[in-house]
């Protein structure tokens, strides 16, 4: 076979991918809008976001304050999970010995491989009840946070780490020719080389957060409201679909499906807006 | 040719079992509709009475109990299921009991409580206690655990408390009853109900909760089965006709104590001993 002819195959096979990958998103989305579409056409979009609560059963279909929840949720666990996560991925990378280097990255990816049911479980058999003891019922905003938190960290510091990996010789043999403390190196090229991973990570590791069910569903309480505390219960709108679609019927059942188009929205709201913002980060 | 022959033989062989299909899923199918509660049950039963009597199929659709009344009545279901005792204008319906589902309310060992009037639970439940210095035990926050929408533990309990699924201020919605049993276990102000058959098994088990009486008659198994125990309802299935048939003995079977297990599986309690 003639190296063009190789080309042509390799360029069918990616383009015929793409179109796979692209095309199974688009019937998700028009999936969500057709199954969501009954009670959107007869009970008016403008409902979902202005109902006071929401009792699908006796039609009031408020997504706000689960909207809200979700999103602050997500915001505390970033704030949280972003510089826990770099910060292990610098003291990975430059300071640990190789040795605990070595078992600390095993830690990290062990960690990255915990089903989030169990994180969920663990979540309301020792977290849940240190809250408590704080201000109860425990299961709550910071919960499910907390909880989050531990699931961002290792995408965060694994791709972080692998970032400062391909940095290249050439930009430590520089700062090593200039005479950089460590400190001086790390801070004035290898973060500032590797923004733009860094951020890719982070976006990475909130998506997940956001599309996280089980583990929220089991530790945040699931009360439907907009949080005033870090220690009200909240519920996800992620948590509302699986709380209820095992019984749902009719309007509730596609109220659901709004649920899910809504957070299927936001996500890709975001995606839209780290891209326009992560383009300007890299070529600051 | 003989391509063609084989070809031939094959379609015939295709719509003769087409045809032969056909004709059994007319006369070998039952359909059931109705109660979401009663429906993952119908289908654990119908799919053991498939196994027994090959050729027969059953097919359990939910859409809450009145679509049950509905489509037994017009004849859409050969069998109607409803999760509530028949009212009185749907006496021209003919109803069998399969099993009884009883919700208790629970609360964690180290809870002092052990009696809780219909009214101190309403207040509970609406936000007009919170605190367990009202009911008379030591003070402390009280974590109320409701269910979330469409359960039917949660229908039942605002069926007895004659309350609405908006009058309820929790801080705490659970999905299923292990979820409920484990947020009380973990919650030592915490108060929840869920099916009797889960807390009556998991008290025994040791986890630290316990399952408070409702005007003097104790939470018990036993006693949803016996009917004395309040906050409990019958699972029923309804013909429009005399049962017959396929029906008589779909129903005969769903009775027998064949199904106990699957009755139990379901956390709901067999009138049987």
């Amino acid at each position: 076979m003639s190296p063009s002819a190789r080309d042509a195959r390799l360029i069918w096979l990616l383009s015929a991918s793409a179109v796979i990958a692209s095309g199974l998103l688009l019937l998700i989305l028009l999936f969500l809008a057709k199954e969501a579409w009954p009670v959107l056409s007869h009970i008016g979009a403008a409902k979902f976001l202005l109902d006071d609560g929401w009792h699908p059963t006796e039609g009031t279909f408020g997504l706000v304050p689960m909207l809200a929840a979700s999103l602050a949720m997500s915001a505390l666990a970033i704030v949280l999970a972003a510089p826990l996560g770099v910060a292990s991925a610098l003291f990975c990378r430059f300071y640990a010995p190789p040795l605990i280097g070595r078992i600390y990255r095993w830690a990290i990816i062990l960690l990255a491989g915990i089903p989030s049911v169990v994180l969920g479980l663990w979540g309301l058999t020792v977290i849940v009840p240190l809250i408590i003891w704080l201000s109860p019922p425990g299961t709550s905003l910071l919960a499910g946070s907390l909880i989050l938190t531990l699931m961002m960290v290792p995408t965060v510091a694994l791709t972080t780490e692998a970032a400062l990996a391909a940095v290249p010789q050439s930009y430590w043999s520089g700062a090593a020719a200039l005479g950089l403390s460590r400190e001086g190196t790390i801070l004035g090229i290898a973060l500032p080389a590797t923004r733009a991973s860094i951020f890719a990570g982070i976006l990475l590791a909130t998506a997940r957060a956001l599309g996280e069910t089980m583990a929220v569903l089991m530790v945040s309480g699931n009360v439907v409201q907009v949080p005033k505390s870090l220690f009200d219960p909240v519920r996800t709108l992620t948590a509302n679909i699986a709380l209820e679609m095992a019984y749902a019927t009719g309007d509730h059942r596609a109220s659901l499906f709004v649920s899910g188009l809504v957070l299927t929205l936001l996500v890709l709201a975001l995606a839209a807006a780290a891209r326009h913002t992560g383009g300007q980060v890299v070529h600051a | 040719m003989r391509v063609k022959k084989l070809s031939r033989f094959g379609i015939a062989v295709a719509l003769f079992t087409t045809f032969s299909s056909m004709a059994h899923a007319a006369e070998n199918k039952l359909v059931l509709t109705g109660s979401s509660t009663v429906a993952p049950l119908a289908a654990e039963i119908g799919k053991r009475f498939e196994e027994r009597n090959p050729g027969v199929r059953v097919d359990v659709q939910s859409g809450g109990s009145s679509r049950g009344i509905t489509d037994a009545r017009s004849g859409l279901a050969d069998i109607g299921m409803v999760s509530r005792s028949l009212k009185d204008e749907e006496n021209d319906l003919k109803g069998f009991t399969i099993a009884r589902d009883g919700v208790g309310i629970i609360l964690n060992s180290a809870n002092s409580v052990s009696a809780l009037t219909d009214q101190q639970i309403t207040g509970i439940y609406t936000g007009k206690i919170t605190d367990w210095s009202a009911v008379g035990r030591k003070a402390g926050p009280i974590t109320v655990v409701n269910k979330a929408e469409g359960r039917s533990t949660l229908e039942l309990f605002l069926h007895h408390f004659k309350l609405k699924a908006s009058d309820i201020k929790a801080q705490v919605v659970i999905g299923d009853n292990q979820q409920g049993i484990k947020t009380v276990a973990g919650n030592a102000g915490a108060i929840g109900y869920v099916s009797v058959g889960t807390a009556e098994f998991e008290a025994g088990q040791g986890t630290p909760v316990k399952l408070l009486g409702m005007t003097g008659i104790a939470a018990s198994v036993e006693n949803v089965r016996n009917g004395s125990f309040p906050l409990a309802r019958p699972l029923n299935l309804v013909t429009r006709d005399e049962p017959s048939g396929l029906v008589k003995s779909f129903i005969d079977f769903a009775q027998s104590a064949d199904v106990h297990d699957l009755i139990k599986e379901q956390f709901f309690v067999p009138l049987g001993p």
